[in-house]
């Protein structure tokens, strides 16, 4: 008999019998779909191409150990609720504005204290890495969290390949820079390009991940796409997408929200349901996908992540290091 | 100038049915057959949506007086109240939102907030200055209240002010929103310090005319 031992950020015990199979919901959604979309055509009307019309299918195996029992979010919740500023500031800007965005092709350039570097197609950071599924909770610092099944590598695997040496204390990273394509980036509500970064050794913490999809597909636009960052047992704005830079530097690097409100986010944004946000509470969130009467659940430390990842903070004073 | 017949028996139903739209459409959006369908976080939208709407509502309130002046159009004052009441209302309904439906009713989180959390504690202020002006809004009550229903009623422009303030203290990055609520504010405050200056310069005195009360 097969026993599920609890995994990192567990915190619903939902049997995998329990979980609505995507396709059966997406085979209920197209069918809404198509009567909507001829509903809509009969009208005259044109129906928007969604952008995340162009996903396509990965091939890629489930790890275990790192995905949380609990239930997914529904993928329309996923790719209609999203923070990428680049495509606007309200949660449904991404997807209505991120159609005319071209992920492909696509390259990065690697940069500062390492022994590889050069600007490497996306074909060749993947290369030879098994891609792999893993279900993290994401932890948004406006206190709401989503279960996401993503796809993608271990962020250290990639690193490794670029061979930092010991100068590499911190590793940043940049989001494209493409205004024609990202209509947010005409307005200076952050300082573009988006800047993230890490210390090396949570840029090496087996949890780190740099994401190329969700749900078996690659990443709709709106969500990233065609290369992120997911750091779980962080908020959720340390995960940047659309990656153009990967740097080794020596020095703490400046990073995007941190360069905007320095008392409110802090270069490390864990998670930590013990200090607050200035103006709100971080000790409880709401789970996305509970409906209206659904009350907030308590805030895990390190977003549920504790085991992995806390050694990495010991001694460190996590209310003055937010 | 419309007849008393047509603003009491067209334009005020008229506009009732207008102001309670958002509201509608919100009930509409989360109990309609469809289901929710309100996006991944129905409760952030219903707050949001009615916030944004208390706020308009005020500010549309405090647009009459002007509108009144700038085009002549004395029957505005009788659309007032009803707006008042109506951004009382969404205002309210915000408040209770996030109270029940955001916070569930947990009071060892809602009661600090209200205290340490500034734009939290604006908000509330806001709404408690809005309660005495909900009450005083009738017939009898302004009757009661002479001359000094209107000096009690001047609060409004302390509350558009918290409003906004509130607003602009909530966003995370982008302040555009609350920056042009709070431009229409101040024309419209600044419209009515400038009338006042003009009133104490002996020259303007004769142009001087009283005020127009909403009708019983």
């Amino acid at each position: 008999m097969l026993i599920r031992q609890p995994r990192p950020g567990d915190s619903a015990k939902i049997q995998p019998s329990e979980i609505t199979a995507e396709s059966v919901y997406l085979n209920r959604r197209r069918l809404l779909q198509a009567a909507l979309a001829a509903g809509v055509a009969g009208l005259g009307g044109a129906w928007s191409q969604p952008s995340s019309a162009n996903v396509v299918p990965l091939q890629y195996k489930r790890n275990e150990k790192y995905s949380l029992s609990d239930k997914p979010n529904k993928y329309e919740d996923i790719t209609n609720y999203n923070n990428f500023y680049e495509f606007g500031i309200e949660k449904s800007d991404p997807a209505a504005n991120s159609g005319g965005f071209k992920p492909s092709p696509w390259s990065v350039t690697v940069s500062g204290e390492c022994e590889n570097k050069g600007k490497f197609t996306l074909e060749d950071v993947l290369k030879g890495l098994p891609l792999e599924e893993r279900v993290y909770r994401l932890r948004c610092v406006e206190a709401w969290s989503m279960v996401i099944p993503w796809i993608g590598v271990p962020l250290a695997d990639v690193l490794k390949r670029y061979k930092p040496t010991s100068k590499a204390k911190f590793v940043a990273f940049k989001t494209v820079m493409r205004p024609a394509e990202m209509p947010g980036q005409h307005y200076d509500v952050l300082e573009w390009p988006y800047a993230e970064g890490l210390r090396i050794d949570e840029a090496m913490n087996p949890l780190a991940l740099l994401v190329v999809g969700l749900y078996g597909k690659s990443l709709p636009n709106q969500n990233g796409a065609p290369l992120r960052l997911i750091t779980p047992w962080k908020y959720g704005f340390k995960g940047l997408k659309s990656i153009v830079e990967i740097k080794f530097v020596e020095r703490q690097p400046p990073t995007a929200w941190n360069i905007s409100a320095p008392h409110e986010y802090g270069f490390y944004a864990n998670v930590n349901p013990n200090v607050d946000h200035p103006r709100w509470s971080q000790a409880r969130e709401r789970r996305i996908g509970g409906g209206l009467f659904e009350s907030r659940v308590p805030t895990l430390m390190f977003n549920g992540y504790e085991q992995e990842v806390a050694s990495l903070y010991q001694g460190m004073d996590l209310k003055k290091n937010f | 100038m419309p007849s008393t017949f047509v603003v009491r028996r067209v334009m005020k139903p008229a506009l009732f049915l207008l102001c309670l739209l958002p509201l509608a459409s919100l009930v509409w959006r989360a109990f309609g057959i469809a289901g929710t369908d309100l996006g991944a976080n129905p409760v952030e939208k219903i707050q949001d949506t009615l916030g944004q709407w208390g706020l308009r509502m005020l500010l549309i309130t405090l647009a009459i007086t002007p509108l009144r002046d700038w085009f002549s159009a004395a029957w505005l004052i009788q659309l007032r109240r009803m707006l008042g009441v109506y951004a009382f209302c969404y205002v309210l309904l915000h408040f209770l939102t996030w109270l029940i439906l955001d916070q569930d009713l947990y009071w060892a989180g809602i009661l600090p907030d209200i205290a340490r959390r500034p734009f939290i504690t604006i908000g509330f202020l806001a709404l408690l200055l809005l309660i005495p002006l909900a009450v005083t809004s009738t017939n009898g009550m302004m009757r009661r209240l002479g001359r000094r229903w209107k000096t009690l009623h001047r609060l409004i422009y302390l509350i558009v002010l918290l409003g906004i303030w509130h607003y602009y203290w909530q966003v995370k990055a982008d302040v555009r929103e609350p920056l042009f609520y709070l431009a229409i504010a101040l024309v419209l405050l600044g419209w009515r310090v400038w009338k006042v200056r003009r009133r104490f310069l002996p020259s303007h005195r004769s142009s001087d005319r009283p005020e127009l009360r909403e009708e019983a």
